[in-house]
C-alpha cells in the first residue's frame, strides 16, 4: 500500500535548518541556526502555519533510514529531534526528548523536538495504544545513540585520540582525563548532514550500528523534567490547531442528519444565500454544510438552513432503555475462538458452590472539552491540513484517497488540541476541511457544534457480560466461564476513507465492515478450568449513525476490566476471602510470565496494599450493618495490565445511602512501567488516567431514543467534576522486574493502564461500603440508589 | 438580508479596540476571529464549560453567549493576566503543578481560579471545589487544579524540582 520513500528525500525543514544555517541563503526561517529558541518559538509566533503556508510542496516522506531525518546539530551547538509521535498532554515530547539527549549526550536544554507533521518527521503513525514509551521510543534512542557514534569518530579524527579514549558530554568530547582538548558537536557537524544510513525492515526497527546506554547509564531519562509544552500553554501564547487562520480562509458547519439512517429530500439554499457572510451550501448526498465568510455566520446559517429529511423505513437502533435486553436477544454477527483450558462446564455443574453475574456497560463516547475542528488549505494544488489528530500521517493517507491526489501533495501539519484518547471525530473533521476546500478552492475551518461532538463522535462500544465461577472445598476459584457480547460490528479505524463520517454520509460503504471486537480480560490469574468467549454483534442499522464505535483510551479494557475484576470480586466475597489476598493466590497459582508479568503482578499488587494500607478482610466491610448515619465507606482493589505495564488500583468511597451518590475520597496506584522516562510525569498522566476511569465509572452514557442521540451536551451527558476529584491520590512507582538493575530494562506505557481498571475498583468500593453490588454503569446516583433499594 | 454591523470600542487587557461586527455576535468570536486572541476556547457554545471564559471587571463571564453588545467593561483574557512580563501567580502553580494534560480547558480553568481567589484570597478545600464546579476539564486535571490553586493561595515558595524530589523516589520490590 504505502509508497516507498525516496531513499534520497531529505525533509524540507532538514533542508531549510541546514540552509538556514549558512547565513543568507534561505528565505524561510522555518528552523533557524538557534533551532532551539526558534522551535520554542514556534507555537508563540505565526511561525509554523506561515512556514507551512509558504512552502507549496510536494510534501514527500522524510526517509526515516537516514539519520538526518531524526537529528539536526546545529552550529550553536543545539539539536532538533524529529519524531513521527504526537502528544495528547501526557508529556511524550517531553519523554522523547530526554531519551534522546541521554543517548545523544547532549544536555536537555540544548534541545527541542518536533512532532507528527508528515512532511517534515518520519512516520511512526502518530500516537495509540499508550505505547509511545514503549515502542517508539526505542527508534528514537538508536537513532541518537547512532548519532553520537558519528560524533566520536568526527572527534577522533579532530583530536588525533581513539574513540576509546574520548568521552563525549553535554554536546562536547573530550579526551578522557584532559578535558582541556574538547571539540563540541558544532565544530564537527553543525549546521550540516550525518549522511549516514540506518537500517530496519520497519520504522520501529530502524538501527544504526551503535548500542544504546545501558540502564545504568541514563541520566536525563529518569529526571522530573518539567514539560516543555506547558508554559505556552497557560500564558495563552501556545497556537493550536483551532488557531490557525489562513488569507482567504472561511468558516464551515455541518448539519447533520436530525435521525440516523435519514435522507436528505432537499435543501432550500435561498434560506440562507442572502445571509450575510454567505459562501456556499455544500451537499453531497446526505452530507450537507453550509459555509460564510465569518464563524458566528457559518453557526447562524446552519441553524437557518431549510432541509427535508425523510426519516428512515425501520428504527436504526433500540432505545439506550432497551439496549442491554436488545444485545442480549441478538444473533453474534462474530465470534472468537473461545479460550478454553480444563473443563469449566463439567466443574461448573458438579460445583456446590457456584456464582453468576452479569454486568452492562453502555456506549461511551471520547466527547472532547473541544468539539472536533480542523483547518485545510487547498493553495498551490496541495491540500494541507492543519489538525490535533493523533494519526496525522493516517490522516494525510486518507485524505489523498479521498480526494484522489497523490500522496505527496497532501500533508498534515501536527499542532496541538482537544483530548485525543483514540480515533476521535478529528479525524472526521480533518476530512470534512479536506474536502470543503478542494470543493471551494479557499481554505475552509470546519468546527463541529457540542450536540455534534458528543452525539457523533466516535463511541466506546457497549457490552454485557455473563460470567461464571465456582469454589473448591478450599474456597478456590476452580472453574470460571466469561462471556462477552460487544456492540461493536462496523468498528472504525483510524482515518478510514470508506468509513470516516463524511464518506458514510456521501453513501461510500466499505465492502466488508469491520468484524469489531470482543477480547477478554488481561490477567495474570492461574484458574484451572477456564472458559472465555467474546462474541459482537450487530445494531439494526451500521452507516450513517451517531452510534458508530470507535478505539476509546484501551478500546474495551475498562469495560472488560469492569466485569472480570467485579467478578472476581464476588468470587472473593463468596469465599469469604480477603479480595488482595484471592487474587494474590491467584497469580502465584498462574504458570504464565511472559515479561516477568507474574512477579511483577505480585509486587505491584502489594505495593498497593501497602500504601493503601490495606488490612486484610473479607467484603463487605462488616461495620456496614453498624454505619448510622447516611455515609458508608468501603475500599476496593482491581488489576490488571496493558502491555508491559501492570497496574493495581485501590479506590475508597464513600456512598450516601439516602441519595445513592458516591465519593472516591482516596486513590492509591500501584504502577508498574519498567524503566521510567519521567518520574513526575508518569505521576501526573497515571493520575488523569484514574479520574479518566472514575468519570466513566460515576457518570458517562450515551443516551438515545429509537431516532437519535438524546445526550448531546454537559448537562444530558454529565461528566466529572471538581466536586468529584478525590481528597487524596498516591502513585507508587513499581519496579517489580525479578532483576531491579538489569541493564537492558524496557520501558512499557502509561495512561491507559491506569485507566483500565478504575470502575471495577469503585464497583468494588461500593460493594464493601454497602454490601450492594453495581453490575451496571454508570454509577449516577438515581441509578445507585435504585440498587440499593433493590439489593437491600 | 440587511446586514446590521456596528462599531464596538472594547478594552482589552489594557488596551482599546475597535471592532465592526454583527451586535449579536458572541463575545468570544471576537475575542478570537476579528482581535487574534488565543485564550478563550470554543467548548460548547452553552456557558456549560468554562473554556470560552475571560475575565470582565472582575467577573468570570462565559464569552460564548455574550453578545458582543452587551459587553462594558474591562475584559481581561488568559493573554492579560500576566503583569509587566511578571506571569500571575496562578499561572506560575500552573506550572510548578504541572497542571495541564492536553491544556485545551486551562483557560477557563485559570480565569476562573483567579475570581475565585480574588473573592476569597484563602479558599478552603471544599470552596475550590464549589468555586470550580462549573469549569470542566476531559483529562481529569481536576486534582492538579486544586493543587495549583492552593499552592497560588499559600503562595508557596517551594519550587517545582524541590516537589519533585520528595515524590519521585521508587518503591521496589
Amino acid at each position: 500500500m504505502r509508497r516507498k520513500p525516496s531513499p534520497f528525500a531529505l525533509p524540507r525543514i532538514i533542508e531549510e535548518a541546514i540552509r538556514a544555517s549558512i547565513p543568507a541563503t534561505s528565505r524561510r526561517d522555518f528552523l533557524k541556526t538557534s533551532g532551539a529558541l526558534v522551535i520554542s518559538a514556534i507555537p508563540a509566533s505565526k511561525g509554523l502555519a506561515q512556514a507551512a503556508s509558504e512552502s507549496a510542496g510536494p510534501y514527500p516522506d522524510p526517509d526515516y533510514l537516514e539519520l538526518d531525518t531524526w537529528i539536526v546539530i546545529h552550529p550553536d551547538n543545539t539539536a532538533t529531534f524529529f519524531v513521527g509521535k504526537t502528544d495528547g498532554g501526557q508529556g511524550t515530547g517531553t519523554a522523547f526528548r530526554q531519551m534522546m539527549c541521554d543517548e545523544l549526550d547532549i544536555a536537555y536544554d540544548m534541545t527541542s523536538l518536533v512532532m507528527g507533521t508528515t512532511d517534515i518527521t518520519p512516520d511512526q503513525g502518530g500516537s495509540g495504544g499508550s505505547d509511545a514509551i514503549e515502542v517508539d521510543g526505542w527508534p528514537m534512542r538508536r537513532t541518537a545513540a547512532e548519532a553520537r557514534r558519528v560524533l566520536l569518530e568526527l572527534a577522533s579524527d579532530e583530536l588525533g585520540a581513539p574513540v576509546a579514549e574520548l568521552t563525549a558530554r553535554k554536546g562536547i568530547v573530550s579526551l578522557t582525563g584532559n578535558p582541556s582538548r574538547s571539540v563540541t558537536y558544532a565544530d564537527l557537524i553543525g549546521g550540516r548532514r550525518f549522511d549516514v544510513s540506518l537500517t530496519g525492515r520497519n520504522i520501529n526497527a530502524t538501527t544504526g550500528i551503535a548500542e544504546v546506554k545501558s540502564a545504568q547509564d541514563l541520566e536525563v531519562i529518569g529526571q522530573s523534567i518539567p514539560r516543555y509544552d506547558i508554559p505556552a500553554k497557560v500564558d495563552g501564547s501556545l497556537t493550536w490547531a483551532v488557531d490557525v487562520k489562513i488569507p482567504g480562509m472561511v468558516h464551515a458547519r455541518n448539519i447533520r442528519p436530525p435521525m440516523a439512517g435519514a435522507q436528505l429530500a432537499s435543501v432550500d439554499e435561498s434560506s440562507v444565500s442572502g445571509m450575510p457572510g454567505f459562501v456556499a451550501v455544500v451537499r453531497r448526498a446526505n452530507y450537507l454544510a453550509v459555509v460564510f465568510e465569518r464563524e458566528e455566520q457559518a453557526i447562524n446559517g446552519a441553524r437557518a438552513l431549510r432541509a427535508e429529511w425523510t426519516p428512515p423505513a425501520e428504527a436504526p437502533f433500540p432505545s439506550s432503555d432497551n439496549l442491554y435486553d436488545f444485545i442480549r436477544s441478538q444473533e453474534p454477527v462474530a465470534s472468537s475462538d473461545p479460550i478454553v483450558s480444563g473443563n469449566p462446564e463439567a466443574v461448573l455443574s458438579s460445583s456446590e458452590h457456584v456464582v453468576e453475574a452479569e454486568y452492562e456497560v453502555p456506549f461511551q463516547g471520547h466527547t472532547a472539552i473541544g468539539p472536533a475542528h480542523a483547518m485545510a488549505d487547498p493553495s498551490d494544488g496541495q491540500m494541507t491540513i492543519y489538525s490535533n489528530d493523533m494519526k496525522s500521517y493516517g490522516l494525510r493517507n486518507g485524505v489523498a484517497e479521498f480526494l484522489n491526489m497523490p500522496r505527496d501533495k497532501v500533508r498534515v501539519v501536527y499542532m496541538d488540541g482537544p483530548q485525543v484518547y483514540g480515533r476521535t471525530a478529528a479525524d472526521d473533521a480533518g476530512f470534512e476541511a479536506a474536502y470543503l476546500a478542494h470543493e471551494l478552492g479557499r481554505p475552509v475551518r470546519v468546527q463541529w457544534m457540542r450536540d455534534e461532538e458528543t452525539a457523533w463522535d466516535t463511541k466506546g462500544p457497549a457490552f454485557t457480560f455473563k460470567l461464571r465461577g465456582s469454589l473448591d472445598a478450599d474456597n478456590t476459584l476452580n472453574a470460571l466461564e466469561y462471556e462477552a457480547r460487544c456492540l461493536d460490528y462496523n468498528h472504525l479505524w483510524y482515518n478510514d476513507p470508506e468509513t470516516v463520517l463524511i464518506a458514510q454520509l456521501m453513501g461510500i460503504r466499505s465492502d466488508e465492515p469491520a468484524r469489531g471486537s470482543s477480547p477478554t480480560p488481561a490477567v495474570q490469574y492461574g484458574i484451572e478450568h477456564q472458559r472465555l468467549a467474546g462474541h459482537v454483534v450487530s445494531l439494526p442499522m451500521i452507516w450513517e449513525t451517531p452510534l458508530r464505535c470507535g478505539n476509546l483510551r484501551d478500546p474495551n479494557g475498562p469495560q472488560v476490566t469492569y466485569a472480570f475484576e467485579s467478578f472476581i470480586d464476588e468470587m472473593a466475597a463468596a469465599a469469604n476471602a480477603d479480595p488482595i489476598e484471592f487474587r494474590l493466590k491467584m497469580i502465584e497459582e498462574s504458570a504464565e510470565d511472559a515479561r516477568f508479568r507474574k512477579v511483577r503482578s505480585l509486587a505491584t499488587l502489594r505495593q498497593a496494599a501497602e500504601t493503601f494500607g490495606w488490612d486484610s478482610r473479607p467484603s463487605p466491610n462488616p461495620n456496614v450493618a453498624e454505619t448510622s448515619g447516611p455515609i458508608a465507606s468501603g475500599r476496593g482493589v482491581a488489576y490488571t495490565h496493558r502491555n508491559g505495564t501492570v497496574v493495581a488500583v485501590i479506590a475508597e468511597a464513600q456512598v450516601n445511602k439516602d441519595t445513592g451518590r458516591i465519593f472516591v475520597n482516596r486513590l492509591v496506584c500501584a504502577h508498574d512501567c519498567g524503566l521510567v522516562i519521567n518520574p513526575a510525569n508518569l505521576k501526573y498522566t497515571v493520575e488523569c488516567g484514574m479520574l479518566h476511569g472514575l468519570s466513566r465509572a460515576l457518570w458517562e452514557e450515551v443516551k438515545f431514543d429509537e431516532e437519535k442521540v438524546t445526550s448531546v451536551d454537559w448537562a444530558s451527558h454529565p461528566s466529572m467534576r471538581h466536586s468529584d476529584t478525590p481528597e487524596s491520590i498516591e502513585v507508587v512507582i513499581v519496579n517489580g522486574d525479578p532483576n531491579p538493575d538489569r541493564p537492558d530494562m524496557p520501558h512499557y506505557g502509561a495512561g491507559e493502564a491506569s485507566h483500565k481498571p478504575m470502575i471495577a475498583a469503585i464497583a468494588n468500593a461500593v460493594y464493601d461500603a454497602t454490601g450492594v453490588r453495581l453490575r451496571r454503569i454508570p454509577f449516577r446516583p438515581d441509578l445507585v440508589l435504585e440498587e440499593l433499594l433493590a439489593q437491600s | 438580508m440587511e446586514i446590521h454591523m456596528a462599531l464596538f470600542t472594547l478594552n482589552i487587557n489594557g488596551a482599546s479596540q475597535e471592532v465592526d461586527v454583527d451586535p449579536s455576535t458572541p463575545l468570544l468570536y471576537v475575542l478570537r476571529n476579528d482581535l487574534d486572541l488565543k485564550g478563550p476556547r470554543f467548548g460548547c457554545g452553552l456557558a456549560q464549560c468554562g473554556a470560552c471564559t475571560a475575565i470582565i471587571d472582575g467577573v468570570a463571564v462565559r464569552t460564548c453567549v455574550t453578545p458582543v453588545s452587551a459587553v462594558t467593561g474591562n475584559i481581561t483574557t488568559l493573554e492579560g493576566l500576566a503583569q509587566n512580563g511578571q506571569l500571575d501567580p496562578l499561572q506560575q502553580a500552573w506550572i510548578d503543578e504541572q497542571v495541564p494534560q492536553c491544556g485545551y480547558c486551562q483557560n477557563g480553568q485559570i480565569l476562573n481560579a483567579r475570581v475565585l481567589l480574588d473573592n476569597n484570597p484563602n479558599p478552603t478545600d471544599a470552596e475550590i471545589r464549589q468555586g470550580m464546579e462549573g469549569v470542566l476539564c476531559r483529562c481529569m486535571s481536576y486534582y492538579r487544579i486544586q493543587a495549583a490553586i492552593k499552592r497560588a493561595a499559600s503562595n508557596s515558595t517551594a519550587s517545582y524540582i524541590d516537589a519533585m524530589a520528595s515524590d519521585t523516589q521508587e518503591a521496589t520490590s
